[in-house]
């Protein structure tokens, strides 16, 4: 990349745009898979005894059988939300700042 | 009389094993077992199918990027299940499902660890990754660094990950085929470490990830159609498989609870940490990276390699309940042995077998053999990929980089990776006969502790801090190294289950958040005091890196093919 490109992708307000918003997504988002993650296994270590109340009176299948499969679940629905997000809004935007740099 | 006497797997199945676990399926001693005659001849089948790929990806294979890349052209899907394949080993497969079998939802627990580490490569890696790599990550590393010091520093995490990786892959495929098919141990890892050089050698990169895709598409049906026959058995109803379960384990109630997993918040959270960033570390995933055409694939690979694993590990969970229902007490199923001295009840060849048995259960003969040749399938793929990824370190980054400086050309470059794969290959052969009666339940946990304290803050370091400098990193980089290794080794894992000291100097079994800090410090503390001319210059290149990495302008298309 010579410096002339990278001069004009940097001025690019749309980069700036994109930075911000690519940046910010990403560490919202590790940071919520952080939080449930180690969330739960700070419940293991200290209120373990949660995770093993059965779902109602009488019921073999405890709280954690859900919250287990919801943990599953959430890394995979984040990482479809980012998918989403990122090849409808931040490949457009890409595309353009591209685009003029090139011009 | 089948037996099996997995003393140390016992031991440590019944202590806190963390990461251990995994491979436990793959560690103590075996007796051969009868020859299975269905596995094996499934095994010929998956064989000769993956040797034809291999034939038809040789003849497409001729450039560096076609060996090390596979071209650049695996789209998405592909890719997510080529990711999974390496994820889904035989150890994952047939130790979780009989963690679940014993412990119940602690299993559940210790598979959740190794998924958690995909959603952040996605959200923080795999993009910057696609868009400054070509080969190794060593590429991303060095992107403004010299050379010759990073390129070695990360050529050599890269071979001490793969190194302790084959181990521990070399030696489980010995013992499982032992089990599984009657052969013995040092013909079965002549089989793969044969097959393997063959699939690399020749079909490079595509070779490769074609084995793995097939061996995961094999593996998820398999497995989904063991899921399905265990809730067919129970109406379809989690209540009611949770019931039958219950009532005929020995622990009862108590397999629906947190057991003794996560009783060390030190400990747990340390295998979390080596867990998530390690995945972000090991060189043969990091490497997949580069086999898609541009950062969007590279996005959606993650995404579907996330489904399926995820997937994957909750049809092991079903599967793990399901041996508990159907395999559990069954006549025919289970022997007496005697462990430390006390007789012991387990599954026939241990209970690391009870997926195995579950196929027999569900599916007859027919179906056991299919499963016993998935699983050989699967250590088969995943030598590949690693021995793939250690040849690229040689050639790649060793030979290319550092002896020419960068000025070799292509055709010798490929020629030394070749030369590079047979090199491992014998050197796997040997390691796995060497470690034949050890026990390499370790090998795993260390592998994912050295990928997450070496190559792990190199790299992210290199692509979020502008003030990373070349001395920071090799040295902060060799720091973590050497710190995991070393605290592994006077942990409770080496210290006192392999080398019968006593007690352990350091008390940890994970040494991840440790050796992880420590290496980020040094890194951090050497680059900041860095004052050198070249750290400045390696400083004011961060910018045309950094919107390389975010826009994908200057990236390594696809080839055309």
């Amino acid at each position: 990349m010579n410096d002339d490109i990278l001069k004009r992708v940097q001025a690019n307000p749309k980069f700036i745009e994109l930075v911000h918003k690519k940046t910010s997504l990403g560490w919202k988002l590790t940071l919520i898979m952080l939080v449930i993650y180690y969330g739960f296994i700070l419940m293991l270590a200290f209120a373990p005894k949660v995770l093993g109340t059965p779902i109602s009176a009488g019921a073999t299948t405890t709280v954690g059988i859900p919250v287990g499969i919801f943990i599953i679940l959430s890394a995979f629905l984040l990482t479809g939300f980012y998918v989403r997000k990122a090849n409808n809004e931040f490949d457009a935007l890409n595309r353009q700042i591209v685009k003029e740099a090139k011009q | 009389m089948r037996s099996f006497t997995p003393r140390l797997a016992a031991a440590t199945l019944l202590t806190l094993p963390g990461l251990a676990l995994a491979a436990d399926a793959l560690s103590g001693e075996v007796k051969r077992q009868p020859l299975n005659w269905h596995a094996i001849i499934m095994f010929f089948i998956f064989v000769a199918g993956t040797l034809a790929i291999t034939y038809w990806a040789a003849r497409r294979t001729r450039s560096a990027s076609d060996f090390y890349a596979a071209g650049g052209g695996i789209s998405g899907l592909q890719n997510g299940l080529a990711i999974a394949g390496d994820y889904m080993s035989a150890a994952s497969f047939l130790g979780i499902s009989a963690m679940v079998y014993e412990k119940g939802y602690d299993g559940l627990i210790y598979s959740m660890g190794f998924l958690v580490g995909w959603p952040i490569i996605l959200f923080l890696v795999a993009e910057r990754l696609r868009n400054l790599g070509k080969y190794t990550f060593a590429d991303v590393a060095s992107y403004r660094l010299q050379q010759t010091p990073v390129r070695s520093f990360a050529a050599t995490g890269t071979l001490v990950t793969v190194a302790i990786y084959l181990i521990a892959q070399m030696v489980g495929a010995g013992k499982l085929i032992q089990l599984l098919f009657g052969m013995n141990y040092i013909s079965a890892v002549l089989i793969v470490g044969v097959l393997m050089m063959l699939y690399v050698v020749f079909g490079g990169m595509l070779a490769t990830t074609w084995v793995q895709i097939i061996k995961a598409v094999m593996l998820l049906s398999g497995a989904t159609f063991m899921a399905f026959m265990v809730l067919r058995h129970a109406d379809f109803s989690f209540e009611h498989m949770f019931q039958m379960a219950t009532s005929v384990h020995s622990k009862g109630l108590a397999i629906m609870s947190p057991g003794g997993l996560v009783s060390n918040p030190v400990d747990a959270i340390s295998l979390g940490v080596a867990l998530m960033f390690g995945t972000a570390g090991l060189p043969h995933i990091l490497m997949r990276f580069f086999t898609v055409a541009d950062a969007r694939e590279a996005r959606k690979s993650v995404f579907y390699a996330t489904g399926f694993i995820g997937y994957f590990y909750i049809l092991t969970f079903i599967i793990g309940f399901g041996a508990i229902m159907l395999v559990l007490n069954q006549p025919g199923m289970m022997e007496t042995v005697v462990k430390n001295g006390k007789q012991v009840t387990q599954l026939i060849g241990g209970n690391n077998m009870a997926a195995i048995h579950l196929a027999d259960a569900v599916g007859g003969d027919l179906f056991l053999g299919f499963i016993s040749a998935v699983a050989f399938a699967t250590i088969l793929a995943v030598v590949a990929g690693l021995t793939l990824s250690g040849a690229s370190a040689v050639s790649h980054d060793l030979y290319a980089n550092v002896f020419r400086r960068g000025r070799s050309n292509e055709k010798d470059e490929i020629r030394v990776s070749k030369i590079a794969t047979l090199a491992l290959g014998v050197v796997a052969i040997l390691l796995g006969i060497a470690f034949e009666n050890q026990n390499v339940a370790f090998m795993v946990g260390l592998a994912f502790s050295v990928a997450a304290s070496a190559n792990f803050p190199v790299l992210f370091l290199s692509m979020f801090w502008r003030g990373l400098t070349t001395r920071g990193a090799v040295i902060g980089g060799f720091i973590g190294l050497a710190s995991a290794v070393l605290l592994i080794v006077v942990g409770p894992t080496v210290w006192v289950d392999v080398l019968k000291h006593k007690e352990a100097l350091f008390p940890y079994k994970n040494p991840a958040i440790f050796s992880m800090t420590l290496a980020f410090v040094f890194t951090w503390l050497i680059s900041t005091l860095d004052t050198s001319k070249s750290a400045s210059d390696e400083k004011a290149k961060f910018d045309a890196q950094f919107v390389r990495s975010m826009t994908g302008i200057g990236a390594t298309g696809a080839s055309k093919h």
